[in-house]
C-alpha cells in the first residue's frame, strides 16, 4: 500500500495547498482509455477481421476512419482540460451531518468552450451526495464558471477535503482524462447541534446599574442606525417615510436586556461526552440567537463576552467547532 | 482526528438525459433502415414499429415495456429469424440479428452505458452495408452515417448543446480523422482474404454466366444492364464484330440442356494450340465478381495472367472463383486459329448426339451430308454444310426475339420448323444440333459480345446484355472456326448491339434503350466515376498496394516496411492535429489584435513597446523618435486607448476600431527609409 502511495506520488506529483489560481498544465493532466474506449477497440478489431475476411475495400475504409477518430477523440478530450485556471472560493461553514460546498472557480482562457467536466473531492460522487448537485459543468470560451463541489462534514473541526478530482469524457467518452488539484480549500464545520431547553438567565448582580440600557423587549424609541444593529431592528416603515434620503433608523428596546445568557460548558451535563457537550452548547447557541437574547459563551479555559448577531453566533460556533482541537485539522 | 472517511457507494452508470434519445434512435434508424431492402419484410415492419413504439414512449414520457415482455420480444425474434435463415450464424441471419438488436435495445435504455451500446452496434452495422454494396452512394453514406453516429456519442457525452453546434464537432472530428483513414488504406498491409471458410450464403445472388445453358438461361442475363466487366486496350480496339469474349464451352447435350464436358478423369488434359494470325492487342480487364472461374479473356489469348490456367477448349480459367472485383491483364490475337491438331476423343464428343429425338432436325442434316458429300469442291463438305445451316437462317423466316415460344420435348424440331422466334441460344444450340447430325464436329460457346466505349474514361464496358452464344465447329486444317448463328438472322446484334436487333416492344432495360445524347452522356460520366471508383478505392487488395507502393519509392514493400512508414506518419498526423488542435489565438478581441498587430509592425520598423509603456506614451516616445510614424502612432494609440478606457458599447466604438485598423493600413512599406 505504502510503495502504492509513492508511486502515486512520484506519477501524478501530488502537492499540498497549492497556490491559487492553478493552471492545468499537460504535466498534471493524465488520460486513459475509458471501458467504453476499450468496447470501441473491441468493435474496431472485430470489424476489421470481418472486412479482411470478406475483402470489402469500404469495411477497410471505414475501420480506418474510426480507428483515426479515436486518436483525434483523444486529442480533443486533452484539450477539453488543458489550460483551465481553478482558484478556490471561501466555503460556508456547515453542521456536522451536513453536506459542506467547496465553490471552485474556473475560468477557461481559451476561444472555444469546455464542456462536461466532472468535479469531485477523490472518489465521491457529488450528485449521491446532493441530488441539486449539476455533476458536468461547462465553461464558456473566454469565460467562467463556478462549481460547489459537496463534501460531507462528518465531524466537528476545520474540514480540508483535500484533493480536487477533475474530469471529463467529452468529446465521444473513449477517453477519461483526468488531473487532480489540490487548492488550499477548507470550511469550518460546527458541531451538530442538539436541541435542548436553554438554561435560566444569570442573575444580575447589580440591575440598578444597568437600568437604561437598550434591551430586547419594549419599544422605547428610534435613533440612528450604527452598522453593527442587526438588520431586523430597522425602523422600515419610517424609512419608507422619509423617501430614503436620510440615514436609516433604528428602534431602540428597553427592558429585559438585564437577562444575559451564559451559555456555559458547567451547565451542560457532564456524563456525556465532550462532543455531546458541544452539542448541547450549539443547540443554545442557535435557540438563544431564535429569542433574540443576549448572550455570551464559556468554554474551559475561553470565553465570549454577550452579544447578539449573527456575526457574535458564528463566532461563539466557530469556538465550539475548533474547541480543543488547538491546530489540529479534520481532514 | 475524529472523522472517519464514510464509504460510499460506487458511481452508476449515469443516467440517460431525455434529449439524448432521438439520437439514439436516429442512430438505430439511420444504421438499420438501409437494410430494409435485404431483410424479410417481417423483420424490416418490426424494426419500423419498435423505433416507432420507442418514440412514442420517449413523446408521452411513457413507461418502458415490462422486462418479461421484452424477454419475450427477443425470444420471438431470434426464434423468427432462425425460421428465416435456418441459423444463428453465417452473414445474413447475423445482419438480421444485428438489426433486430439496435432496434430493441432502446426498449432497455436506463443510462449512457446502454446507449453506448447502441451507437457500438450502429457502427458495427455500418460495416454490413458493404457486404451488400461498395458502390460511390455507399461511401457517401459512409461518411453521413458516421457524422451522425459520432454527433449521438458527442451528444451522450456534452449534454444539451444546438444540434448544428454537435453536429459540426462532428464534422470537425471526422475531417481531422480522415488523414488517418488515408494514410491506414494506403499503407495499412493487406491480407487477402478470407480468413476462414465463409459462410454458405456469403456470395449468394452474383450474376453472371454459368456452366450449363437451358432455354431461357441467358434470357435473364440479357435483360439486365449491370455491368459484366471493363476492358482498357492498351491501344488499339478492335473492331466491334471481332469483340467475342470466350466463356464456358458447351459441349454435352442431353436434349434439353447443354453441359460443359467434365475433363476426362485420367491424363494430363491437351494444352490447346493457338496460333498467332496477325495483330495482338494487350488489355486489362476488371471483371466484377461472379463466383465463376471464367476470366472471359477475348478470343484468343496468347498471353494470360498470373494465377490462370487455359482449359482443352482454349477458356481462361481462375484458380479461384472470382468473389471480388478483379484485374487481369491480356494478350489477345487476332484472327486466329485453334487447334488444327485435334484430339480423336475431342472429336467423338464434339459429335455426340442424345439419340432419338429431333427426327426432322437429323433428316434435314442428313440430307445436307448427302447433297454435299456427293458434289465435290474446293471447299470441304463440312463448311458447305455450315454454309447451308447458316443459308436457311437467312433466307428463311427466322425472327430473333427475347420472347420466344415455349417449346416442347422435340426441341430442336419444333424451334427449325415450326416457332422459328428465339434468340442466340436457340440459333446456336439449333445450329450446333444440325452440325452433329451432319457429321460435323461442333460445340457450343457462351460468352459475351461486343460491348460499348465509354468515351469519359476509354474503357470498354461489357454488360450482362451483351450476353451470347454462338457456336465453334470443327474443320480439318483450320482447326476450331467460330459460327455465328444469330449473326445469320440479326446482322446488328453482332454489329451493333441487343438493342438494335430487337423489335420495338421487347423487354429491355431502359438503360440499354438509351439513344436520347445527354442522357447516355451522363450514364457515361457516372459509370466512368463508379469505374475510377472502383480501381482505385474497391479493388485495393493486396497486389494492387505492392503496384502502388512499388511506384513511390518502395523498393520491396514488406510488412516490416510498411508498418513503420505507418507508424512515422500517423504520428506526424497526430501532431498535426494536435498542434492544430491545440493552437489558440492570443485573444478574440478585434481592438487588442489591431493594437498588437500595430505594435508588431512597429517593432519590425525598430521601436519596441516596453511592458510598463502606456499606449499614449509610447506614442509620444515614438513622436520623439521617430517623427514620420509619429503621428500615426498617436492616432492608432488614441483609437486604442478610446476602444479600451473609453466609454460606449462596441457598437458606438466601431469608428475607432474601423480608424485603428486603418492606421495599420496606411503604415508606410518597410522598405521606404525614414526621411
Amino acid at each position: 500500500m505504502r510503495i502504492r502511495a509513492l508511486l502515486a506520488q512520484w506519477l501524478f506529483r501530488h502537492r499540498r495547498d497549492e497556490p491559487s489560481p492553478i493552471v492545468l498544465t499537460q504535466r498534471r493532466i493524465f488520460i486513459l482509455p475509458s471501458g467504453a474506449g476499450l468496447l470501441y477497440c473491441l468493435v474496431l478489431a472485430t470489424m476489421l477481421l470481418g472486412a479482411i475476411n470478406y475483402s470489402l475495400s469500404l469495411g477497410h475504409a471505414l475501420v480506418f476512419l474510426l480507428a483515426g477518430l479515436g486518436l483525434v477523440a483523444m486529442v480533443h478530450a486533452f484539450r477539453n482540460l488543458v489550460g483551465l485556471q481553478l482558484s478556490p472560493g471561501r466555503a460556508e461553514p456547515v453542521f456536522a451531518g451536513e453536506i459542506a460546498r467547496f465553490p471552485v472557480h474556473v475560468d477557461n482562457a481559451r476561444a472555444q468552450p469546455r464542456r462536461a467536466l466532472e468535479f469531485a473531492f477523490g472518489k465521491q460522487v457529488g450528485v449521491l451526495l446532493d441530488a441539486s448537485f449539476n455533476a458536468s459543468l461547462d465553461v464558456p470560451a473566454l469565460g467562467r464558471a463556478t462549481v460547489a463541489i459537496p463534501y460531507p462534514a462528518t465531524a466537528r473541526g476545520r474540514l480540508e477535503p483535500g484533493r480536487i478530482t477533475l474530469s471529463t469524457r467529452y468529446p465521444l467518452g473513449l477517453f477519461y482524462v483526468w488531473s487532480t488539484p489540490h487548492p488550499a480549500q477548507s470550511c469550518t464545520v460546527y458541531p451538530h447541534p442538539l436541541v435542548t431547553p436553554l438554561p435560566p438567565p444569570a442573575p444580575v448582580a447589580d440591575s440598578g446599574q444597568r437600568q437604561g440600557t437598550s434591551g430586547q423587549e419594549d419599544f422605547s424609541g428610534l435613533r440612528q442606525r450604527q452598522p453593527s444593529d442587526p438588520t431586523r431592528h430597522i425602523a422600515w416603515k419610517a424609512v419608507a417615510r422619509d423617501s430614503g434620503d436620510r440615514p436609516l433608523l433604528v428602534k431602540q428596546f428597553a427592558g429585559g436586556a438585564a437577562d444575559e445568557l451564559w451559555l456555559d460548558w458547567d451547565l451542560t451535563p457532564s456524563d456525556p461526552g465532550v462532543e455531546t457537550r458541544l452539542s448541547i452548547l450549539a443547540g443554545w447557541i442557535l435557540a438563544a440567537e431564535e429569542v433574540q437574547a443576549r448572550y455570551g459563551l464559556r468554554l474551559p479555559g475561553r470565553e465570549i463576552a454577550p452579544a447578539q448577531g449573527a456575526a457574535h453566533r458564528d463566532a461563539c460556533l466557530e469556538t465550539l467547532a475548533l474547541f480543543d482541537l488547538e491546530g489540529e485539522s479534520v481532514r | 482526528m475524529f472523522a472517519k472517511r464514510a464509504s460510499f457507494p460506487s458511481p452508476p452508470s449515469p443516467a440517460l438525459e431525455r434529449g439524448a434519445l432521438p439520437w439514439l434512435l436516429a442512430t438505430a434508424l439511420a444504421t438499420a433502415g438501409p437494410h430494409a431492402g435485404h431483410l424479410p419484410p417481417w423483420l424490416s415492419l418490426v424494426v419500423a414499429v419498435l423505433l416507432f413504439w420507442r418514440f412514442r414512449i420517449w413523446r408521452t414520457n411513457g413507461r418502458l415495456p415490462a422486462r418479461w415482455l421484452l424477454v419475450l420480444l427477443v425470444a420471438a425474434g431470434v426464434a423468427g429469424i432462425v425460421a428465416q435463415f435456418h441459423t444463428l450464424f453465417g452473414r445474413d441471419a447475423g445482419v438480421a440479428l444485428l438489426v433486430f438488436f439496435v432496434a430493441l435495445k432502446p426498449m432497455e435504455m436506463r443510462g449512457r452505458r446502454d446507449a453506448l451500446v447502441v451507437v457500438m452496434l450502429g457502427y458495427f452495422l455500418l460495416l454490413t452495408h458493404y457486404f451488400f454494396s461498395q458502390s460511390i452512394p455507399t461511401g457517401i453514406w459512409l461518411l453521413v452515417s458516421a457524422t451522425l453516429l459520432t454527433a449521438a456519442l458527442i451528444r451522450l457525452h456534452g449534454g444539451n448543446q444546438p444540434v448544428g453546434a454537435t453536429f459540426r464537432t462532428a464534422a470537425l472530428l471526422l475531417a481531422q480523422a480522415l488523414p488517418f483513414m488515408l494514410i491506414l488504406y494506403v499503407l495499412f498491409p493487406r491480407i487477402s482474404g478470407p480468413l476462414w471458410g465463409l459462410p454458405q450464403d456469403a456470395y449468394s445472388g452474383l450474376n453472371g454466366l454459368s456452366d450449363t445453358m437451358a432455354p431461357g438461361s441467358l434470357n435473364r442475363l440479357i435483360q439486365s444492364s449491370e455491368i459484366a466487366f471493363r476492358v482498357q486496350f492498351s491501344d488499339r480496339i478492335p473492331e466491334k464484330p471481332a469483340l467475342y469474349w470466350r466463356g464456358p464451352v458447351l459441349d454435352d447435350y442431353d436434349g434439353l440442356t447443354w453441359r460443359a464436358r467434365v475433363p476426362p478423369p485420367h491424363g494430363q488434359p491437351a494444352k490447346p494450340v493457338i496460333e498467332a494470325g496477325g495483330k495482338t492487342y494487350d488489355y486489362v480487364s476488371t471483371l466484377e465478381a461472379s463466383n465463376q472461374r471464367w476470366l472471359l479473356a477475348l478470343d484468343a489469348p496468347i498471353k494470360l495472367p498470373p494465377d490462370s490456367e487455359l482449359s482443352p477448349s482454349a477458356e481462361v480459367l481462375a484458380r479461384q472463383p472470382l468473389r471480388a472485383r478483379t484485374r487481369v491483364a491480356f494478350t489477345s490475337t487476332l484472327p486466329y486459329r485453334l487447334n488444327r491438331v485435334e484430339s480423336p476423343l475431342a472429336l467423338q464428343q464434339a459429335l455426340s448426339l442424345p439419340a432419338q429425338i429431333n427426327p426432322r432436325a437429323r433428316a434435314l442434316a442428313t440430307a445436307w451430308r448427302v447433297e454435299w458429300n456427293s458434289k465435290p469442291s474446293q471447299q470441304g463438305a463440312d463448311e458447305r454444310i455450315a454454309q447451308a445451316a447458316l443459308a436457311m437462317f437467312r433466307k428463311e423466316a427466322f425472327y430473333y426475339t427475347l420472347r420466344p415460344p415455349l417449346l416442347g420435348e422435340q426441341a430442336m424440331d419444333e424451334f427449325l420448323f415450326d416457332t422459328r422466334r428465339g434468340f442466340c441460344e436457340h440459333y446456336a444450340s439449333a445450329f450446333v444440333f444440325l452440325m452433329r447430325a451432319a457429321g460435323v464436329p461442333a460445340r457450343v460457346v457462351t460468352g459475351y459480345q461486343g460491348g460499348e466505349l465509354n468515351p469519359v474514361d476509354g474503357y470498354l464496358v461489357v454488360r450482362q446484355s451483351d450476353a451470347h452464344a454462338w457456336a465453334e465447329i470443327w474443320l480439318a486444317e483450320q482447326g476450331w472456326v467460330r459460327i455465328d448463328p444469330t449473326g445469320a438472322v440479326a446482322p446488328s446484334r453482332v454489329e451493333q448491339g441487343i438493342a438494335a436487333a430487337l423489335p420495338e416492344g421487347e423487354p429491355l432495360p431502359l438503360l440499354l434503350r438509351l439513344d436520347a445524347g445527354w442522357l447516355r452522356q451522363m450514364r457515361n460520366r457516372w459509370e466512368a466515376a463508379n469505374n475510377a471508383w472502383n480501381q482505385w478505392v474497391i479493388a485495393y487488395n493486396p497486389q494492387r498496394q505492392r503496384e502502388l507502393l512499388s511506384r513511390i519509392g518502395f523498393k520491396e514493400p514488406d510488412w516490416q516496411s510498411m508498418v513503420a512508414t505507418l507508424t512515422v506518419l500517423c504520428g506526424v498526423a497526430l501532431l498535426l492535429v494536435t498542434a492544430w488542435t491545440l493552437y489558440q489565438r492570443r485573444t478574440d478581441d478585434p481592438a487588442l489584435r489591431a493594437w498588437q498587430r500595430y505594435c508588431a509592425q512597429l517593432r519590425r520598423r525598430g521601436i519596441r513597446l516596453a511592458p510598463w509603456e502606456g499606449p499614449l506614451e509610447f506614442a509620444a516616445r515614438v513622436g520623439r523618435e521617430r517623427p514620420d510614424l509619429g503621428e500615426l502612432t498617436a492616432e492608432a494609440a488614441r483609437c486604442y486607448a478610446d476602444l479600451r478606457y473609453g466609454q460606449g458599447g462596441a457598437t458606438q466604438l466601431q469608428p475607432q476600431l474601423r480608424r485603428l485598423q486603418e492606421c495599420l493600413r496606411r503604415l508606410p512599406p518597410l522598405w521606404r527609409k525614414p526621411v
